[in-house]
Formats: structure tokens, sequence, C-alpha cells
């Protein structure tokens, strides 16, 4: 019989997407773009607060958007239709965006001068957590309607992400939803996180937002040399 | 859902180790995942099993080893681990301060192959 040799690997499963995200990493700082990944729920509010930062914000950004579906274009659409320019990636079935998926969204932009890149993951509390997009900074949304004990059952989601938007907060009284005690188990989970809340509905909440995102954005071209 | 793309880079990095080492059968392989993943072994030995057909790894079976989530007091510098089944309270038990940073629960790794 054949001698069993032990060999020790060390290696991280998913070494390839990081070295893929660190690569498009690179290609943004060439081009000081800032790029945001934003996850949610389905029905969370991504759209909306996409289309709602970019009415906001694309008089002084030049904004793109990447769009993930596990199978449909109608995101894209209402993003291309306030002017600016979207790419649409269907999954078909993939649970999440990768760092090879938004590689093929990023080749598909046109870098030069733009400002921003919003990735919009799909919907999905668990898997978007564990992938880097090679995004700057991890953006999610919990809506009131969902309740607050997501974070305890999502907790991986929770402690990954640098801004939480509470959003839907017109259904505050309506739905059975504690904000603090919300709020206190998302900082346990993560103790330096930002958090908004907000409504798309009636705007509430979302210059605080905004402004957030815009500074970020500042102080990454700001300390970025291409 | 993800572990299909989690499993194919399973399996690319231990043939690659595997053939570097001059490997005629790759036995079993040892993953350590954290506990804050949400990942199924047995979804990832299923999809291993159909991924690896007619390669030298077709049979190995893989040793999942879980992290435990432990947390380091920002303030004490005391380690505590939590277990999140049981309890939601990541105050650190000893000075309670509520600072926290998790320093094991999040791995996703390979740690070693046997061949022969």
């Amino acid at each position: 019989m054949a001698d069993i040799r032990l060999i020790e690997i060390k290696e991280d499963i998913l070494s390839d997407n990081k070295d893929l995200a660190d690569e498009i990493r690179d290609i943004l700082k060439r081009h000081k773009v800032f790029m945001l990944n934003l996850m949610a729920s389905p029905g969370g509010g991504k759209t909306s607060l996409i289309l709602n930062t970019i009415r906001r914000m694309k008089g002084s950004f030049k904004i793109a958007v990447i769009e993930g579906d596990i199978d449909s274009v109608v995101d894209a659409e209402k993003v291309v239709r306030e002017g600016i320019p979207a790419v649409q990636l269907k999954t078909g079935g993939f649970c999440h965006l990768d760092a090879s998926m938004i590689k093929l969204a990023i080749n598909e932009i046109d870098l030069s001068g733009l400002d921003l890149v919003i990735i919009e993951n799909i919907g999905n509390l668990v898997c978007p957590a564990e992938f880097d997009t090679g995004a700057h900074k991890q953006a999610m949304i919990l809506s009131v309607p969902e309740g607050d004990d997501k974070p305890l059952k999502y907790p991986m989601m929770f402690s990954i992400c640098n801004v939480l938007v509470i959003n839907k907060i017109d259904y505050l009284g309506i739905a059975d939803f504690d904000m603090d005690a919300a709020k206190a188990r998302v900082v346990k989970l993560n103790p330096g996180i930002q958090i908004i809340e907000a409504s798309c509905k009636t705007g509430q909440g979302i210059e605080e937002w905004t402004h957030w995102l815009e500074k970020e954005i500042k102080t990454y071209q700001n300390s970025t040399v291409p | 859902m993800h572990e299909l793309s989690v499993t194919e880079s399973i399996l690319k990095i231990v043939l690659k180790h595997a053939q570097e080492n001059g490997a005629e059968k790759v036995l079993t392989i040892g993953l350590r995942i954290g506990e804050l993943s949400e990942l199924v072994g047995e979804c990832i030995q299923h999809y291993f099993d159909y991924l690896s057909k007619g390669t030298i790894a077709e049979g190995a079976v893989l040793e999942i080893e879980r992290a435990p989530i432990i947390f380091e007091c920002t303030e004490c510098k005391n380690t505590f681990q939590v277990s999140l089944s049981e309890t939601r309270d990541f105050t650190c038990p000893q000075c309670h301060g509520a600072k926290v940073t998790l320093v094991s629960g999040r791995e996703f790794y390979i740690k070693d192959t046997t061949i022969s």
C-alpha cells in the first residue's frame, strides 16, 4: 500500500476571489473611483435607495450602477431612466455577486471621470456577506417590516457592514419593530457601524445617508494617488 | 446556495497541492470554517463528490472543523467565547465592557489534505 502523506495547505478557500477583488480595487484606484456594495433582503429598498441617491447626488458626482439579479433587467432600466449608466448582471440562480462577476461589469463601464460605482447585490442576507466584491465600503439596508430580530438571525451580514440604513421608518408604529432593540443588537455585533434611519418614501434620513456617502467618496479620493 | 462555488475553489486548491506533491489519490481534506459562516457541511461534501468525479480527489472525505466565535475585549483584552445559539450578549464577562472585537469565527480555509 502506498504511503499516506499529510500536506499542510493553510490556504483561504476564497483566496482566488480575494485576489480578484484586490485587482478590481487597483483598477478603480487608477481612476479614483469609489465603489460601494449595497446589500439587503429582497424588497428591503435597495433600488429605491439607489434612485434616491442618484437624484440627490448626480449634480455633483458622476455615478454608475451595477445591478445584480437572478433574472431580470427591471432595476437597470429604472437607473438608466435617471440618466445613469447601468450594467445588469443576470446571475441565473446564483445567490450573490462575487469578484469575477463584478470584474466583467467593471470592464463594461467607462471609468474615466467617474466618482462612484454602486453595486446592488442580490437580495439576500446570507451569501453576499461572504464574498469580497472589490468594493471599498459595505452598506446594508434593514427595512422596518422585516423585524428587529434580523441581526440575531443574520449576524455575519451585520458584522461586516460599515453602514446600516434602517429603511421604511414610515412603517414604525404599524410594524412590530423596536428601534432601540434593533440598534442595540447591531451595535453589539459591530460596534463601529454607522446607523441611519431613513424612508425612501418620505425622503426622511436620505440627506444623512448621502452625506455619509459623499464623505466616504471624498476621503477615498483625497487619500488615493492613482 | 453558494456552496457550489465554494466547493469548486476547494477542489481547485486541493488538486493543485496534490499534483505538486505527486499524489496518486486524495484521501481526506481538512477544512476550518468559522461558526459565523452559514455554509452547510453536508452540502459541500455532496457537491464535492459530484465535482471531483474523474479526478484524483474522487471519493475524498471532507473533514470540517468549525472555528468557535471568540471575541476580545478592547478594554481589558480578555478573550471569551460566545455561542450563537445560547446567548446574544456580546459584552465582556470580565469587565462588562461593550467594545469587543471578533478574533475567531469567520475562518474559511483549507487546513491540510492527506494523499497517497
